[in-house]
């Protein structure tokens, strides 16, 4: 396959962050921004910039919540934790993703047709 | 559920937290950064190197803000928040531009809503009574014999009330009452008020409440009953003060004490439904057992049974009518009323103004396309001059749809002023029609700019603000980046076509102002032709006062009263001539029933039935009408006299068709009366109709019903009006104050919804005219300031100013003559439509378009010299070195 990078879909990001959260704890955006290269591997597109909109989406929703405070280096920055409701949804939404991914699976396990 | 709530007052809140949130964006982005840039600086990047890659990870951070912004606020409203301000700036230093445009369309919409409010009020809004659909008009279908045709005696309004299976009830009024007919004493001076009679259901038929105490029972109707009276609404607030204690109390109608039993609803107007440009004071009930000997004289209105059909109703009276007795008192009067008409009332009234109204409508409508054009125009010229400015955003990134929507704002400021500059004027307008108790057309007192015509301006302005903001929206989104951006401003191509595009919208102004003008020019043609009509009297020089007096029915004391009273008048200084009659024209009428040759047998119906008026010798000079042969009314013309009859031209043609009818005995008003003269034809129901049948019987043989003083005058008849009030006061204290009116007036009120009409559509067609001349005017200013370099070359080779001037006249010219031509051509198909609107005048009148071609052609000239005429003055060094 290519080398270029997986394009997020749209929502993806969201579950990943919320994901992320649950995994460190309370984190800063560029923790997690770091934090999803990391684990992904380098293989998502990630402009780190864009990680704030989905940031503030969660907690508009009330999945996260945000506090300023100071980092190891002493340095000020904005922490976010998941909420409650932020842990059931993401147990909702992983249940949904793997059910997704697995029809996808399938799907595209079936052979081409004709050749 | 909640949770998406919660997040949309979350949007909310963050779109009026926006500086705060941006701030804390900001911290929180630079702080991403620093910590970027130090873990970099760990892994032995060089300092430059390291803050380099930060901000590449990070990606762009205007993107990353905006995403943050739409993400938590309300994107949509910041957009349209963006594109308000633009436009406001845009606006602001554009101000002839905003000002010129909010006027017309202001104009535009302005003259649309004032017209939906008329038509809304007579035309499409149900009658304002309780369940209007209902409610019937019965009478014979319309002939030559005025109001004494349409209406039913009481005998038989008794009888067909009784044997209907259709109705739930049927009223009617008594259809002769004229205006001032009573006189209210007790409170100083005597004040004439108008009253009408009305069956003692009339006001339950309708559905009418009263405001104050009760309306009509059976025992007020009934012989002998103490008079009483329902007081109209606004005369309770005129004459008594809105005196809340009135139900009960007395006042003095003519002589007589009536007491007051109620006071009907602020909205229910007898005159703007039954007679319009009149007004209706007080009613009281008409007493059946008074009236049996009386003739027709009484109008029927049915309200139907629930679930039956107007169809079902016109059966059921096709049954009965014909079975009812014109006076039970006489079999052989059973079949006297033949055939009979049921319509819903709401045709009754407004039927005859459809056409009239739709055509105004129509013509407002092209108004305000001619307004929408005008702005397409307007708009596409300054498209042309802020294409650069729309290059730049494009190349910028704005997204084609973005600008489209910026137009579409900016449009739509626009059409927003308009429409509530043109609620104002629509208001003005609507009230002043609303007091103009001279336009005799049915609700027109119930004008205004209600619920609906609101509704109806925000529709026309949001179609109007599309209409003229897409057009220059898809042509600037078409725009060339490379020619626009380009120094010279728009490359000719672009502007080329620009102004081919102008041109079709200028000539199909052009085309729109054209057929305007020429429905407006037939109208008015028309209605010169009305007021050329041989009327059978001179309207000007003479007015008319209702008499007040008392005869006790003696035809001899009568006499002496009227004698008494033309003398005195005749005396007055500027009197020319003098003369009473019962019922003026153009206004009520009776009839007597058919007038018969001495001899003669006539079948049933053959007869004809002349209206009647009973006169005093004088009055056919004081009217200015002709006598053709024999001679006028005499005082001899006693009671014990030869009884004696005058007709018109028209009756005496058909009793007599020889010409001889002078001397001749006819039977008429139950008798033998001799012919003793003819007069001209009287135009009596109406302008436009043929005059019909009229006989006149002097009032020393006859008893008149009314008392109508007509003086004529060399002065203007204002100046006689305290004279002759003060004369006829010394004779008779109880004289009312009543109005002198001139007789013209009477005519001025027989045309005025003719007058209301052509005014109108007049108005419409100028404003049309002049919305034309400044398109042609736009778009040939355009063309020259466009082509001022060309000028300037043909100038510096040796053009003369004649040549230059022509060179743009031509170009105007072929505008023009391509809009009116193609006008013209609309016109012969609208001008059918019409009509039956015209009076003497042939919808393809070739004086009107002939006129209407050499205005149009004339004003887009002068629109076309005014730039040719700087055309010829560019200085050619000038205009080269510019560029």
């Amino acid at each position: 396959m290519s080398r270029e990078k997986l394009d997020l879909l749209q929502g993806t990001l969201d579950l990943m962050v919320l994901r992320t959260l649950v995994a460190m704890g309370p984190m800063h955006g560029y923790g997690i921004a770091r934090r999803i290269e990391q684990v992904s591997g380098n293989q998502v597109l990630l402009n780190q910039g864009t990680i704030y909109a989905s940031l503030v989406r969660l907690q508009q929703r009330g999945l996260i919540s945000a506090k300023w405070g100071t980092s190891g280096s002493g340095r000020q920055a904005k922490y976010y934790s998941i909420t409650r409701s932020g842990r059931k949804r993401l147990a909702a939404e992983t249940e949904n993703w793997e059910r997704l991914s697995a029809v996808i699976g399938r799907l595209l396990a079936t052979p081409e047709e004709g050749r | 559920m909640r949770n998406s709530m919660r997040e949309s007052l979350r949007r909310v809140r963050s779109f009026f937290r926006k500086r705060e949130l941006d701030e804390d964006l900001k911290d929180e982005i630079s702080s991403h950064i620093e910590m970027a840039v130090e873990e970099n600086l760990k892994q032995g990047m060089s300092a430059e190197e390291a803050s380099r890659q930060a901000l590449v990870r990070f990606g762009g951070v205007e993107q990353a803000k905006e995403r943050h912004r739409d993400a938590r606020g309300l994107p949509f409203l910041d957009t349209l928040l963006q594109d308000l301000r633009y436009t406001f700036r845009m606006l602001r230093r554009d101000r002839a531009f905003a000002v010129i445009a909010a006027l017309i369309l202001g104009l535009g919409i302005g003259a649309n809503t004032a017209v939906f409010s008329v038509v809304h009020t007579i035309l499409l809004r149900p009658l304002p009574f309780a369940n209007p659909q209902q409610l019937v008009w019965i009478a014979s279908p319309p002939t030559k014999c005025g109001f004494s045709c349409e209406t039913y005696s009481a005998d038989a309004f008794e009888e067909f009330r009784a044997q209907n299976r259709s109705f739930q009830d049927v009223a009617g009024y008594y259809a002769f009452s004229t205006e001032d007919n009573y006189r209210l004493t007790g409170r100083g001076e005597p004040v004439p008020a108008t009253g009408i009679y009305v069956t003692r259901s009339f006001f339950q038929v309708l559905g009418v409440r009263p405001s104050l105490g009760r309306l009509f029972t059976a025992d007020d109707a009934r012989k002998g009953s103490h008079p009483v009276a329902l007081l109209a609404y606004a005369y309770w607030k005129r004459q008594f003060a809105a005196d809340p204690e009135i139900v009960g109390k007395a006042i003095d109608l003519n002589g007589q004490p009536v007491t007051v039993i109620g006071v009907l609803p602020p909205n229910f107007d007898f005159g703007a439904v039954f007679a319009p440009g009149e007004k209706v004071d007080l009613f009281t009930p008409y007493v059946l057992d008074n009236w049996r000997n009386d003739g027709n004289d009484l109008t029927m209105i049915g309200r139907l049974r629930p679930g039956v059909s107007l169809p079902q109703a016109q059966a059921d009276a096709n049954l009965v009518v014909p079975q009812l007795y014109f006076n039970t008192k006489y079999p052989n009067s059973k079949g006297f009323y033949k055939t009979v008409v049921v319509t819903p009332l709401k045709q009754y009234v407004t039927g005859r103004l459809h056409r009239p109204l739709i055509v105004l409508w129509s013509a407002v409508g092209l108004i305000l396309l001619i307004v929408c054009v005008n702005l397409a125009n307007l708009l596409l010229g300054r498209a042309a001059a802020r294409s650069k400015e729309f290059a730049m955003r494009i190349a910028l990134g704005a997204g084609r749809r973005r600008l489209i929507r910026q137009l579409l704002t900016e449009s739509l400021i626009l059409a927003g002023v308009g429409a509530a500059l043109g609620l104002g004027i629509a208001y003005a307008i609507t009230q002043y029609l609303a007091h103009q108790g001279s336009i005799a057309l049915p609700l027109l007192r119930d004008v205004k700019v209600g619920g609906a015509a609101l509704a109806w301006t925000v529709l026309i302005a949001v179609s109007a603000a599309v209409l003229f903001g897409l057009l220059p929206g898809f042509r600037i989104s078409g725009i060339n980046l490379q020619e626009a951006l380009k120094d010279a401003g728009p490359g000719m191509s672009e502007s080329r076509r620009h102004e081919r595009m102008r041109g079709v919208l200028v000539i199909s102004e052009v085309t729109l102002a054209c057929v305007l003008l020429i429905i407006a020019g037939l109208l008015l043609r028309s209605f010169l032709h009305v007021l050329d009509v041989d009327l059978g009297f001179q309207p000007s020089h003479a007015a008319a006062i209702k008499v007040d007096y008392n005869d006790g029915n003696s035809a001899a004391k009568r006499s002496v009263i009227f004698q008494r009273i033309l003398a005195h008048i005749k005396a007055i200084p500027g009197v020319e001539a003098a003369g009473i009659v019962d019922f003026l024209p153009l206004g009520h009428n009776r009839n007597w029933g058919a007038v018969k040759v001495k001899g003669k047998l006539y079948r049933q119906g053959e007869a004809p039935s002349p209206l009647v008026y009973v006169i005093t010798p004088g009055f056919f000079r004081a009217m200015g009408m002709r006598l053709l042969a024999g001679r006028d009314f005499s005082w001899e013309d006693s009671p014990s006299a030869q009884k004696v009859i005058i007709i018109n031209e028209a009756l005496a043609r058909v009793l007599w068709p020889n010409g001889n009818a002078l001397g001749q005995i006819a039977i008429a008003g139950g008798g033998e009366k001799r012919v003793i003269g003819v007069v001209s034809n009287v135009h009596e129901t109406s302008i436009e109709g043929a005059a019909g049948w009229q006989i006149y019987y002097p009032a020393t043989q006859a008893e008149p019903d009314y008392a109508e003083l007509v003086v004529r005058t060399k002065l203007p008849p204002d100046t006689l009006a305290s004279s002759v009030l003060r004369t006829l006061r010394q004779l008779n204290p109880n004289q009312p104050a009543a109005a002198f009116l001139p007789i013209q007036q009477i005519v001025d009120h027989a045309v005025s919804p003719r007058r209301f009409f052509m005014l109108l559509v007049t108005c419409f067609a100028a404003l049309g005219l002049i919305l034309a001349a400044l398109g042609i005017y736009g778009v040939i200013s355009y063309s020259v300031t466009r082509r001022m370099q060309e000028i300037g070359i043909r100038i510096a080779l040796g053009a003369t100013p004649g040549n230059v001037q022509l060179l743009v006249i031509r170009a105007t010219l072929r505008l023009t003559l391509v809009g009116v031509a193609i006008g013209v051509a609309a016109s012969f198909g609208v001008a059918r439509l019409i009509a039956s609107l015209l009076f003497g005048t042939s919808p393809f009148d070739p004086a009107t378009f002939t006129a209407i071609v050499v205005i149009l052609t004339s004003v887009a000239l002068v629109a076309g010299y005014l730039p040719a005429r700087r055309a010829s003055r560019i200085d050619p060094m000038s205009a080269l070195r510019a560029n």
